[in-house]
This record gives C-alpha cells, sequence and structure tokens, in this order.
C-alpha cells in the first residue's frame, strides 16, 4: 500500500497545526461558528444531534494493522469504544469532544491518516473498489491512480468553495463494485491499444434527484487524466447552481445543461488549456506510486486446499460462512475474505476498539497485512491462503465478526438515522434490526441469496436507498415515522434507480411486507441461481407490489 | 480598508465607482464590468489607471484583450464561500497571462487567503485579518501537491529533483 514520504507527512502535519489554531481561535472567540463551519467540515467535523462527529477518510478504503490499531486506540481514548465504518470508505467516531480533536488528528497522522476533506463543499475522500488488487475481475489494479488523484485533490486551491460536496470513485473491474455510475465522477479503468486509460460518468448522484451518470468519455488516457479532471471541476465551480444547495450537485448541472451541451463545456476547457497549465506529472513519479502497489508475494500454493475442504465437510457453520464471504482471488489456492459488520442487532458498520483489535492481529496472521474497507459497510482481507482459512473464520468467530451474510438480505446499508443525525426524519437502524429479525434463519438467508436491503433515514439517502435492489425511505408525516419501498435499484455496472412500489408503510409493518415480498420471489424465480434482481427486471413491479400490499 | 499587496500592508489609491455614481474626473477608479463593457473608449481614453471589478457570475474572458491596458482586477467575493473567484483568477493568471494586480474583495477571510494567494491573488482587501496572522496563513504548507497560479513547484516534481 502507500507509504507517506517526507513530503506527506509535513503536510498533513502541517494541516494538523493548522486546524489546532482555528480550533483554538473559535474556542476564543475571534472566529465565529459561520466562519468556522467550512473549515471544520474540511478536516471531517461535523457537529451532530448529541455531539461533535469526526469522519475520518480511509482512502480508497486501504488500511493497514497499524492503522486499524490506532482506529481502535481512537474508540478507546476519544469515543465511547466503538466507531462506524461508512458507505464512502470512511470511519466516524460519533463521541469526540472539540478540544480532543486536534490530538485525534495528530495521533492520526503518526499512522499516516488524516480526515482531510472528508466533508464540506470539495473534493471528497476518492473511493474505489474493495476487492482492488485482488480480484480476477479487474483489468489492473486502480489503486495507483486512486492515489494520485488523491494527492492531486488534496488542498487544491481552485475547489475548495464548490458549490456542493464533490464524489469521486475509481474502478477497473468487470463488476462494479465502487458504484461509479452514482457518484460525481465515476471512473473506469480501460486499455486501449496497450495505454491505459478511463472511461468518464459525471452527474451521478442519490439524494432527493437520483441520477444515473452520463458518459462524458470514452477514453482518457492516463497522461491527461488530471487534466481533464481539472476541466471538469472547473466547469462545475464555475456554472454549478448556487442559488440553490438542493440543485448545486454536479447532476443537476448535468441535467439541466443537457448531456452534449456539458460535453462540450468540458471539452472546450480541457483544449483551451495551455501547455503551462498542464499538471504534466512526470512518468518517475506514476511510476513511484505504482510500486508501492505491488502485489504481496504470496507463496505459490495448489488451486485446492485440503485443509480447506475437509473443514467445510466437518464444519457446517463454516460452509456456510464460506459461501457467502469468500470471493475469487486472482491467485491459485488464496481467497479474499469478507468481515461481516452486519451482525444481528448491531448498528450496520460498526466495531468496537476490540474487534478492531482483533482484525489488525488477523490481517497481520493471515492477510499479508493488508485491510479494506467496502462500501457496503463491511471489513475484507483481500489475501488469505485458502489453507489458513478455518482458522481466521474461528478468531473472527470468536469476536463476533463471522456473520455468514455478506450479500445477503441481512447485510443492509443503513444510515444513522434519527438516532444520531440531526437530518433525518426517521429512524433507520431499528428497522434495519427489525428487517434482520425477520430474516434471521441463515439457510433462509442462503436460499434467498443475494438481495440488498438499503435503508434511509432522509431524502438525503446516505443510505443509498435508491440503488437498492429493495430501498427503503424514512419519512416523516405529521409526527409519525412512515416507509417508503422502491424495488429494482442497483448500483453496479448496471445501475438503475429503485421505482416507488406505492405509499409508506408504518415500521412495524415493513418487515412483514418484506417476508411477502420474499416469498412472492421465491415462487416467480426462474431457479434457484436468479437474484431478486434479476427476476424483478423480468417480471417487473406489479407482483413485488402486490406481494407488499397485500396485508393492506 | 486594510489592504496586504505582497505581503506588507499598503495605502489604497484606488475607488470602486458604483454603477449608478459617475465617474469623478482623476484618481485611480475600478467599476463593474457592465459599466467597463457598455463605456469601453471613455474609460481607456483617461488619463488615469484604471481598473474593473468581477462579481462571481462575470466571465474573465471579456476582459481578455484589454489586459495590458488594467493595472487592476478585483475579484469580489459577495459570500466567503462562494468559490468562483478562485477559477476567475486562474483563468485570468494562467490562461491570459495577466500580470497586473489581483485583488480580493469582499468577504476575504485569513483562513482563505492561501488558497486566494495559489490562485492567482497578490492581493488582499480585509477587515478581518492582521497583517502578521495572513503571513502566517501563507506559510501554513511548506509543500503543496498541485501547480495552480502561484508558480509553487509541487511535490510530484520536487520528489524526483525537479523544479
Amino acid at each position: 500500500m502507500y507509504r507517506y514520504d517526507e513530503f506527506d507527512t509535513r503536510i498533513v502535519k502541517e494541516r494538523v497545526e493548522q486546524f489546532r489554531g482555528q480550533v483554538a481561535r473559535r474556542l476564543s472567540g475571534e472566529l465565529k461558528e459561520d466562519e468556522f463551519k467550512p473549515l471544520r467540515l474540511q478536516n471531517g467535523v461535523y457537529l451532530q444531534l448529541h455531539a461533535y462527529m469526526l469522519r475520518i477518510a480511509i482512502p480508497y478504503g486501504q488500511l493497514n494493522p497499524r492503522q486499524m490499531r490506532a482506529l481502535a486506540e481512537i474508540a478507546r481514548k476519544y469515543d465511547r469504544g466503538y466507531g462506524h465504518f461508512t458507505t464512502r470508505q470512511n470511519i466516524q467516531f460519533n463521541w469526540v469532544a472539540l478540544k480532543d480533536i486536534p490530538d485525534v488528528l495528530a495521533d492520526l497522522a503518526d499512522v499516516e491518516m488524516h480526515a482531510i476533506q472528508t466533508s464540506g463543499n470539495c473534493i471528497r475522500n476518492v473511493t474505489s473498489d474493495h476487492y482492488a488488487g485482488a480480484t480476477k475481475d479487474e483489468v489492473m489494479d486502480p489503486r495507483p491512480w486512486c492515489e494520485i488523484i488523491r494527492q492531486w485533490s488534496t488542498f487544491h486551491p481552485e475547489f475548495a468553495f464548490l458549490p456542493r460536496k464533490f464524489k469521486i470513485a475509481v474502478t477497473a473491474a468487470e463488476h462494479d463494485r465502487a458504484a461509479i455510475k452514482v457518484h460525481d465522477i465515476g471512473l473506469n479503468m480501460r486499455r486501449k491499444d496497450g495505454e491505459v486509460g478511463f472511461e468518464v460518468h459525471v452527474g451521478g448522484g442519490q439524494g432527493r434527484t437520483p441520477h444515473i451518470a452520463a458518459k462524458v468519455s470514452d477514453f482518457v488516457p492516463e497522461s491527461e487524466l488530471l487534466d481533464y479532471l481539472e476541466a471538469i471541476m472547473r466547469v462545475y465551480n464555475r456554472f454549478g447552481r448556487r442559488d440553490n444547495k438542493y440543485k448545486a450537485r454536479i447532476k443537476i448541472l448535468v441535467s439541466e445543461t443537457g448531456e452534449e451541451e456539458f460535453r462540450k463545456l468540458v471539452e472546450d476547457e480541457f483544449a483551451a488549456q495551455r501547455t503551462a497549465e498542464k499538471i504534466a506529472l512526470p512518468q518517475e513519479e506514476i511510476d513511484r506510486i505504482h510500486a508501492y502497489f505491488e502485489p504481496p508475494k504470496l507463496a505459490a500454493k495448489p488451486a485446492n486446499s485440503e485443509s480447506f475442504e475437509k473443514a467445510k465437510t466437518a464444519d457446517a457453520g463454516f460452509a456456510r460462512w464460506t459461501r457467502a464471504n469468500l470471493h475469487p482471488h486472482k491467485v491459485d489456492g488464496y481467497t479474499t475474505v469478507t468481515v461481516s459488520l452486519k451482525p444481528m442487532g448491531v448498528a450496520a458498520g460498526d466495531a468496537t476498539d476490540d474487534q478492531m483489535d482483533v482484525m489488525a492481529d488477523l490481517a497481520e496472521s493471515y492477510g499479508h497485512d493488508d485491510i479494506r474497507v467496502s462500501h457496503a459497510q463491511n471489513v475484507v482481507l483481500p489475501h488469505v491462503a485458502l489453507d489458513d482459512v478455518y482458522e481466521l473464520y474461528r478468531k473472527l468467530d470468536a469476536a463476533g465478526l463471522a456473520t455468514p451474510n455478506e450479500g445477503l438480505i441481512s447485510d443492509m446499508i443503513v444510515c444513522p438515522g434519527l438516532d444520531y443525525c440531526n437530518l433525518a426524519n426517521a429512524r433507520s437502524i431499528p428497522v434495519g434490526m427489525a428487517i434482520q429479525e425477520a430474516f434471521s434463519d441463515p439457510d433462509d438467508q442462503a436460499d434467498i441469496g443475494k438481495f440488498h436491503i438499503n435503508i434511509s433515514g432522509c431524502i438525503n439517502a446516505c443510505g443509498h436507498h435508491h440503488v437498492g435492489h429493495v430501498g427503503i425511505l424514512g419519512v416523516d408525516r405529521k409526527g409519525e415515522e412512515y416507509y417508503q419501498i422502491t424495488l429494482g435499484g442497483r448500483a453496479d455496472e448496471k445501475a438503475a434507480i429503485g421505482q416507488m412500489a406505492g405509499p409508506g408503510l408504518k415500521a412495524d409493518d415493513v418487515p412483514v411486507a418484506l417476508k411477502r415480498l420474499v416469498d412472492r420471489y421465491r415462487e416467480l424465480r426462474s431457479s434457484k441461481d436468479e437474484t431478486f434482481i434479476e427476476t424483478f427486471e423480468r417480471e417487473g413491479m406489479e407482483p413485488f407490489k402486490d406481494a407488499i400490499y397485500a396485508g393492506a | 480598508m486594510p489592504l496586504i499587496k505582497d505581503r506588507r500592508e499598503v495605502d489604497d489609491i484606488w475607488a470602486y465607482v458604483p454603477d449608478e455614481a459617475d465617474l469623478s474626473p482623476g484618481g485611480c477608479i475600478t467599476v463593474s464590468l457592465a459599466r467597463f463593457r457598455s463605456e469601453t473608449e471613455l474609460l481607456l481614453a483617461r488619463n488615469t489607471e484604471i481598473g474593473v471589478r468581477l462579481e462571481p457570475a462575470d466571465d474573465p474572458h471579456e476582459l481578455e484583450e484589454f489586459l495590458d491596458r488594467l493595472t487592476l482586477i478585483e475579484i469580489d467575493f459577495p459570500k466567503y464561500t462562494d468559490g468562483r473567484g478562485y477559477s476567475q483568477a486562474q483563468l485570468l493568471r494562467r490562461r491570459m497571462g495577466y500580470e497586473g494586480e489581483l485583488r480580493a474583495v469582499g468577504h476575504v477571510l485569513r483562513d482563505q487567503i492561501l488558497y486566494m494567494n495559489r490562485s492567482g491573488f497578490d492581493a488582499f482587501e480585509t477587515e478581518r485579518a492582521e497583517l502578521p496572522s495572513v503571513l502566517d496563513a501563507l506559510e501554513e504548507f511548506s509543500a503543496v501537491y498541485q501547480p495552480a497560479a502561484d508558480e509553487r513547484v509541487p511535490v510530484f516534481r520536487r520528489r524526483h529533483g525537479k523544479d
């Protein structure tokens, strides 16, 4: 993984000192709250319902064990013993005191981490495929270019006060696990005639007005990527709407301008760049960054592991877990393990300090020091030998980290909702837990197969409800919480926005309605291999809508 | 209002003339882009130096053919959270090669001055920031990740001994 050099270290430490000064000026009253707000936001500090919340970047989702332990230590020392992994490869701490935040940031800097630009109207943490560098289905490893984008966007002087927040995601795999089509910019890495380049999608997003991104370019060669991104950013910074917060994202600029015209604006801006304006990243620098992402040295092993197969036969719980939580590795004899942060009765994405320590230890013992966090709020150990999987499983299980549900119905994306967030209209966590309860039987979950339920407690859609196979949106109607159901959304390469099934349901009615929906799917599926989303796309809304409202 | 230019506090010899006011016969003045557009001949014929003040929605390209006749361009930040002025500045400096004074006016705060400076501003009209704190702000980072109008050498070149 990338390691800071003297420049990176200095810049991050200088950032800590800068923020320390800003906090001191705020606490002394020299800075007014409205002047302080964007400064704290660009350091990941939000004012939430109960306290300040600190959001820390995990660039493109990669951590080493030392960093994971530092997060555990922050949870212990400054918070209430846990952290919350988010849908954008960040981790949030909900109970940190403002006066302590500069010290937390200093602790992070010691392990090459930061909270820079994790909030505010600037370019946010760059996200990517959590299986990058390990998965069979990738054309190349996207992380080096994520790191290049991270550096370019850090303290970019022109783009710190954009009309609204700005999110970039990068994938290089056939199957899009980074949700690039619902990002402000989504990049899909390609190879054309031996040259590496990027397919560029712009203007995707969720929130009040969900949009699937428009393809703006089929192929931007890597040597021109940063210049092309600057062109997009400048067009957005100059022409994006600033009169209405809810119309300020780039998706609105793209849709109001029209795809064709928007593309022309970008192309014209790009064409107008003079040689002196070009970023001209030296090849040595591109090579330097790529060198950090060399694959780990994995000892040659046979494709099949006898001990692994034996353990599966002997331990049914292990066998079930392997069916859900392993992903094919590009090297024979190895696999990629998902550590589910979605056990029953725990808020999605939460991990305790001890669990973080356990994951750090296990990544050291079995995982070549590599840890990822996924946009589905789980943790991933990308490189594990099949021979080691059973031992790893038993240790995870002992720490409550072996829930066998990756991608299954109980592996939901859930925003913090009204329990924590001051934007929310309704609670999300209890509804998610009630659904987990309704589908608690692991055999039943395995039979249902791939099934993504996403829950948001308000229209801002932090729980990604628009792109859940089933989306659940909490709304407030005259002081009572209702939940609207959408069907058919997806965030992958076939990205689609879910369609509203009908009127909102009361919280208590949601699990039973979903039970009926799932039963209908089981009746209709052409075989056990046809997933819910495939059946939905074949059959359409009607039968599922009937099932949801059959009890009404 | 206090004016900081090239890292020193200086006297402001310029006056902005609002659109509805008559042009004073002498002195250095700035006018809006709209006024400059409608009274270009008259303004350029004056014996005094002339400047233009851009608002966030203004297109700086409209000034391109007059840049060598302008001594000052002011870029207004009615709200400091409106970042369009940073792009206007970069365009004027890097795209069009403007070399005169580029002054940030309006809601100009200490903690934005570094980004303004990197985007090409060399002067700041600010009530809220004293000179020492502005100088501190400009020195907060010893390295930068990207090229900008200030021509600091980015780390991706320094790492390889290029400057």
